[in-house]
């Protein structure tokens, strides 16, 4: 097997930035191919989230203090970061929530209940991880709306494109969409997408929880009306999350949690909204989530969104050309390494359960992820499969370590007598 | 590895009392929702004790070498021994320790054994000797 050890534009120096890699799991180096289930953390970014605890804890919004100034001017700068990095028109269009689940089911219960009524159509897709199905499904179900799914085409890499026409002929009152699918790499054409929902007066919200970390995202260019995305899989800290939505949509949808911060003023009997973002972060928010996320942006911007993404393609590329080369695989997703595709790769080795394939790949140190990757109506039922393997990557993998996978793919094959 | 036992890949290859009792005198499904895994285990109960057991379904090694030794063991036993059986008994049975992140799979045709066993006991005779 043929191995290059380290990219040509040096990409791999980042590596030393992220502590685990210190660590060695089963004897053997820690190699982390799960990047679509979470990312690791640059030491930037633990050092951020160190420093606000060890130097100016301190509740924002409140204190006539100097700590308090600079927790609530920190967090103010989070917001207008993430402004900044998605195109955002102002910071009033960046919600924190605890991660994307959350800001789609921020959209639903707030905009859904009063937008969506009786036999109205919510259309999702295929490709839709349980974040984007599970808070629609509740939404129709409370509105006795449907919820209906544009198909994939007989590749099942794509989105079909007569599906997409085909179901937005009914008009639905929200389309939403995943940017990039967490099973299959798949990208879909968001803008494009959005470009023909808004002829049908839909409300459209894309789901960026895969695509943030490997593409730059302008939402002002998809010209979604939402869009969702964790912190936790773009090197920043678990537990906050981020809903943009365009200003005048937020300015008419009612706050989800009432509280402090979220309100202007309360007596006994009244009580008026604060302004954007504020009205929908009742209460002490994520604090040092938000500062995380600041340094994971500042980390991501210091590589550059254009480096990351060419350094998974190229990983990706390299692992399809192998996988296609070993009897007994089958890989889902688009075979072609373009702008149309991320570095997620599902396989499936025959006559192999993919719990057997992480196990193996465990004792190799190596983490992959085996499962349905909380896409159940994807995997068993458009693809026909109760689980699959996945390899994902991030800024910080090597040749190395697909090599290292491939041999432990060799492994599983011969423990489990697979010819 | 050590993970994989010898015995434990050959049960999974050549899994015993593997199939269906067609006239079996309970019958329990279960599933595990994170990995896909389904058993099923059909009992011929006679006088409280466990005459036939089969299982039938899909799975990982675990949860299929679990099944076929599970099987294996409680050929002949007491309705009331299964009920006493825990994870510490199926984990001398399989010989390994699957650890948390493959207990359910494990575990898996146990709970459904014990499924089966329940259902017989919670259901009136005259069902009992019924194809299910």
């Amino acid at each position: 097997m043929v191995s290059k050890n380290d990219l040509s534009d040096g990409i791999e120096s980042v590596r030393s930035d992220f502590p685990i890699f210190k660590r060695r799991i089963n004897g053997k180096r820690f190699a982390y191919l799960d990047s679509a289930s979470t990312s690791q953390k640059p030491k930037q970014v633990i050092k951020a989230i160190s420093d606000y605890y060890v130097n100016y804890n301190s509740n924002i919004h409140r204190g006539i203090y100097n700590i308090a100034e600079k927790s609530t001017s920190m967090y103010i700068s989070s917001k207008e970061h993430i402004a900044k990095y998605i195109n955002a028109n102002s910071y009033n269009e960046i919600i924190y929530t605890r991660n994307t689940t959350e800001s789609i089911n921020l959209v639903a219960l707030t905009l859904g209940n009063e937008y969506v009524n009786k036999e109205d159509h919510i259309l999702i897709t295929d490709l839709e991880h349980h974040s984007n199905i599970v808070p629609w499904q509740l939404l129709a179900k409370r509105k006795s709306a449907a919820v209906d799914y544009i198909k994939l085409d007989e590749s099942k890499e794509h989105l079909d494109i007569n599906s997409i026409k085909e179901q937005l002929e009914k008009d639905p009152k929200i389309v939403a969409i995943s940017h990039a699918s967490n099973v299959l790499g798949t990208v879909n054409d968001v803008k494009e997408i959005t470009r023909e929902a808004h002829k049908h007066g839909s409300i459209v919200i894309v789901d960026g929880a895969q695509a943030v970390s490997h593409m730059s995202v302008d939402v002002r260019d998809i010209n979604c009306d939402f869009y969702a995305f964790s912190s936790h899989k773009m090197f920043g800290p678990s537990g906050i999350g981020v809903l943009y939505g365009k200003e005048e949509l937020l300015e008419n949808m009612g706050p989800l949690y009432g509280g402090g911060d979220m309100i202007h003023t309360v007596t006994h009997d009244t009580y008026s909204w604060n302004s954007l973002p504020w009205k929908f972060e009742a209460g002490t928010p994520n604090i040092e989530g938000a500062i995380g996320l600041n340094a994971a942006i500042d980390y991501i911007e210091q590589i550059g969104i254009q480096r990351i993404a060419k350094h998974n393609m190229a990983l990706t590329a390299y692992l399809l050309e192998h996988l296609s080369k070993i009897d007994d695989i089958t890989v889902y997703g688009p075979k072609n390494v373009d702008n149309r595709r991320i570095g997620v790769v599902s396989f499936d080795i025959k006559g192999l359960h993919p719990h057997d394939v992480a196990q193996v790949f465990d004792s190799e140190g190596i983490a992959i992820r085996a499962g349905h990757h909380c896409a159940m109506p994807l995997i068993t039922e458009s693809l026909n499969r109760s689980a699959l393997s996945r390899i994902s990557f991030n800024v910080y993998n090597n040749y190395v370590e697909i090599d290292r996978a491939l041999k432990a793919i060799k492994k599983a094959k011969k423990l489990f007598k697979v010819k | 590895m050590d993970f994989y036992a010898e015995e434990l890949i050959s049960h999974y290859e050549h899994p015993h009392n593997k199939g269906v009792i067609s006239n079996s005198d309970s019958k329990f499904h279960e599933y595990n929702p994170t990995c896909g895994d389904d058993i099923t285990i059909y009992l011929k109960i006679k006088n409280d004790i466990i005459e036939d057991v089969k299982f039938d379904g899909n799975g990982c090694s675990i949860s299929i070498a679990s099944a076929s030794m599970l099987t294996d063991f409680v050929k002949g036993k007491k309705l009331s021994e299964i009920e006493k059986m825990d994870f510490k008994t199926l984990k001398e049975l399989i010989n390994i320790d699957p650890g948390p992140a493959r207990l359910k799979c494990a575990t898996l045709s146990l709970k459904t054994l014990k499924g089966a066993v329940f259902l017989y006991e919670h259901k009136p005779m005259d069902q009992n000797t019924k194809n299910m």
